[in-house]
């Protein structure tokens, strides 16, 4: 049965099932009871579930990840609301420190089963803090996944699939797409929580993205299309592990690749993706993968977001680079 | 200073003294098994100590002049309550059944753990400061939503308490009514940094501006410890919520074996600690009121030597642990990094890689 809905709303329902399913799922965040939280996402569900499992928390964002690590030790799943991408520092030694490492410390008696949702990425109009890329520094920490979502289908059963891992995972989740519909597949999940997506096929250039960037990816392939180029598009879905195996068997076959992120590009994921699939696919490619980023500035007021967020332009541009390529 | 708001049941001359709310229940017996506990962790303490002069531990951090604290708040644990240490807590491991080769493995860093958690209630190493305190009021939410008869308790020490992270569990933990102890030990010293410079009000009134109460125990006092942390533990499982317990003491070593306390504290202030040493007041009631003799503390002494050298030889015995283990546990699922991983160091091993 498919069913037509929100990004905000797939996530919702997903968030249900998952309590639905299990009575040890708990949420906790700042104003997502009664609120629902900032973006709806939780909305409703502190009526259904009680104040005991929907947990409107005081703010602290290092206490919400601090205590949701003790409740996975009591043998809870917290999935744990950080407001905006900019306010998870604070939990950021809670969560390299002891969520990715207490499994570890305690010779695998600890599960951390839990969940960190990040609204991220720009694309929204929004003052400081409320646009920010975070998920290349939790990729980096051995004992955490990252993983992302472009689509409402992905938001409902990923979600679902995140809760359920015995792995931590942080969960990145593109706020400019929230009210975007598309359709979710309510049976059939279609894909593992960490296996990428050929979202396009194509044969010229292969064009990797997540979460925000899928849209203005898809939209670049569109335009390439008009022009004679057939660009494969890829959603890496999982940021931390990556799916290389999708990755490469893509790139053997186009010879080209293009990596968009909202991030500076320096020690990023799509620096991994480019330094793996060189690695990978060296004697495939035709010419060097190129990274179309953020720039290297604090991201900007959002009235410049646009010049700063990888465009169409910028995508086609590096399409075109690596076009000129020939070997 | 210490102050009239001091509980405490036994003077450092080993001489009962009345206070108004609480008393001490112990037995004769029971007091003797606490001296005992006492002694056992200041002699291994003193092994570890000598393991690392000898290098043969890494590190270790003492927890001389604090054994009334962590013995006293040990005992009065119920087996099926939970306790969330930092990393000098040997004494409160010891109380919960940790074997005290298990509590040197982090220090002979053959693990970052080095006992089964949920085995002992008693959770693993916490280095960085503060975080344990967190994770012990999730702990303690995860408590109350299962409608246990469990209390838990954390411990961390006046350093720790300047932490964002300890303060934030004060709120939460006046805001959701957790059953959790907080049991700090102000033993004077974060490393080189004073207490004063963490507080300039006593620590335990901090309780009252979150919203619980708070008390200030002797810590060099066994009987006062184990009674103030016996009531608070029990209104934390009758639902009365968190008590911060602020125990009084002093840490008369270095912070670890790779500082040099000479370097800013006076043997003065060291001199007039040990005259509060925790063991002697015990061993002072013992003899005058229960008539202890020598022959039984020295039979306890024996026993303590005797438990030195089988830790000196358990600690011996642990070997480097297997490259691979290195990848054990790093995820509780498959994960392509951790193949890649091991299957390059199996490889290298294989080559006869050192």
């Amino acid at each position: 049965m498919t069913t037509t809905m929100s990004m905000a709303r797939a996530l919702n329902e997903g968030l249900r099932r998952a309590m639905e399913d299990n009575k040890k799922v708990l949420i906790m965040g700042e104003d997502v009871g009664k609120l629902g939280g900032v973006f709806r996402v939780t909305d409703g569900l502190q009526k259904d579930f009680g104040e005991d499992r929907v947990i409107d928390a005081p703010l602290a964002e290092s206490a919400i990840v601090g205590t949701a690590v003790g409740l996975a030790i009591r043998g809870y799943r917290t999935v744990c609301e950080i407001q905006f991408d900019g306010f998870v520092y604070p939990a950021f030694d809670q969560i390299v420190s002891q969520v990715a490492k207490l499994h570890k410390r305690s010779d695998g008696v600890y599960t951390m089963g839990l969940v960190i949702r990040i609204p991220f990425q720009g694309g929204i109009g929004a003052i400081e803090h409320h646009s920010e890329s975070p998920e290349a520094y939790f990729a980096q920490t051995a004992g955490l996944r990252v993983v992302s979502c472009s689509t409402p289908h992905d938001a409902y059963w990923s979600i679902q699939q995140a809760v359920a891992h015995d792995d931590p995972i942080i969960f990145c989740e593109p706020k400019s797409r929230y009210w975007e519909k598309g359709e979710v597949d309510l049976e059939n999940p279609g894909r593992g929580l960490f296996e990428a997506a050929v979202r396009r096929e194509g044969t010229d250039v292969t064009v990797v993205g997540y979460g925000a960037s899928m849209k203005t990816i898809l939209r670049a392939a569109a335009v390439a299309d008009e022009e004679g180029v057939s660009l494969e598009v890829i959603d890496a879905r999982s940021l931390a592990p990556l799916d290389l195996v999708t990755m490469a068997a893509s790139v053997n076959k186009t010879g080209r690749l293009v990596v968009v992120q909202e991030t500076p590009h320096m020690a990023s994921i799509g620096s991994e993706i480019v330094a793996e699939l060189t690695e990978r696919c060296f004697y495939s490619l035709r010419a060097p993968g190129l990274r179309v980023s953020g720039y290297h500035v604090p991201y900007p007021p959002s009235r410049l977001e646009e010049e700063y967020r990888p465009s169409v332009e910028r995508i086609l541009d590096a399409v075109d680079r690596v076009r000129e390529y020939e070997a | 200073m210490i102050g009239e708001d001091l509980v405490q049941l036994v003077t450092p001359e080993g001489q009962r003294t009345p206070h108004p709310e609480y008393e001490a229940s112990l037995t004769g017996a029971e007091i003797f098994s606490m001296y005992r506990d006492m002694v056992i962790v200041r002699r291994f303490c003193a092994e570890a100590t000598a393991l690392q002069r000898q290098g043969q531990l890494a590190l270790w951090a003492p927890l001389q002049g604090q054994e009334a604290a962590q013995i006293g708040a040990g005992r009065a644990l119920a087996p099926s309550d939970f306790s969330f240490p930092s990393y000098r807590e040997h004494g409160v491991a010891w109380c919960r059944g940790v074997p005290p080769a298990d509590t040197l493995r982090v220090f002979r860093a053959t693990t970052n753990g080095g006992w089964d958690p949920q085995k002992y209630r008693h959770s693993v190493p916490a280095i960085v400061l503060g975080n344990q305190v967190l994770n012990a009021v999730g702990y303690a939410m995860g408590v109350q939503r299962d409608g246990a008869d469990e209390a838990v308790i954390t411990f961390f020490g006046d350093g720790a308490s300047s932490q964002g992270d300890v303060l934030e569990s004060f709120v939460w933990a006046a805001s959701f009514n957790a059953p959790i102890v907080f049991f700090c030990q102000n033993n004077q010293w974060g490393i080189s940094t004073p207490s004063s410079t963490q507080a300039k009000v006593p620590l335990f009134l901090r309780a009252s501006g979150f919203g619980f109460p708070g008390v200030r125990v002797d810590g060099n006092d066994v009987l006062a410890v184990y009674e103030v942390t016996k009531r608070a533990l029990a209104q934390a499982r009758e639902g009365g919520g968190p008590t911060l317990i602020e125990a009084y003491t002093y840490r008369l070593g270095a912070h670890t074996t790779s500082d040099d306390p000479t370097r800013y504290r006076v043997d003065a202030e060291v001199e007039v600690w040990k005259h509060r040493d925790p063991i002697e007041r015990v061993k002072s009631l013992l003899v005058h009121e229960f008539g202890v003799t020598t022959e039984k503390f020295d039979a306890v002494t024996g026993e303590a030597e005797t438990l030195a050298l089988q830790l000196r030889d358990d600690v011996l015995a642990m070997g480097k642990p297997d490259p691979l283990s290195m990848f054990d546990h790093a995820y509780a699922a498959e994960h392509p990094l951790i193949d890649e991983g091991r299957r390059e160091v199996a490889a290298l091993l294989e080559l006869g890689a050192p």
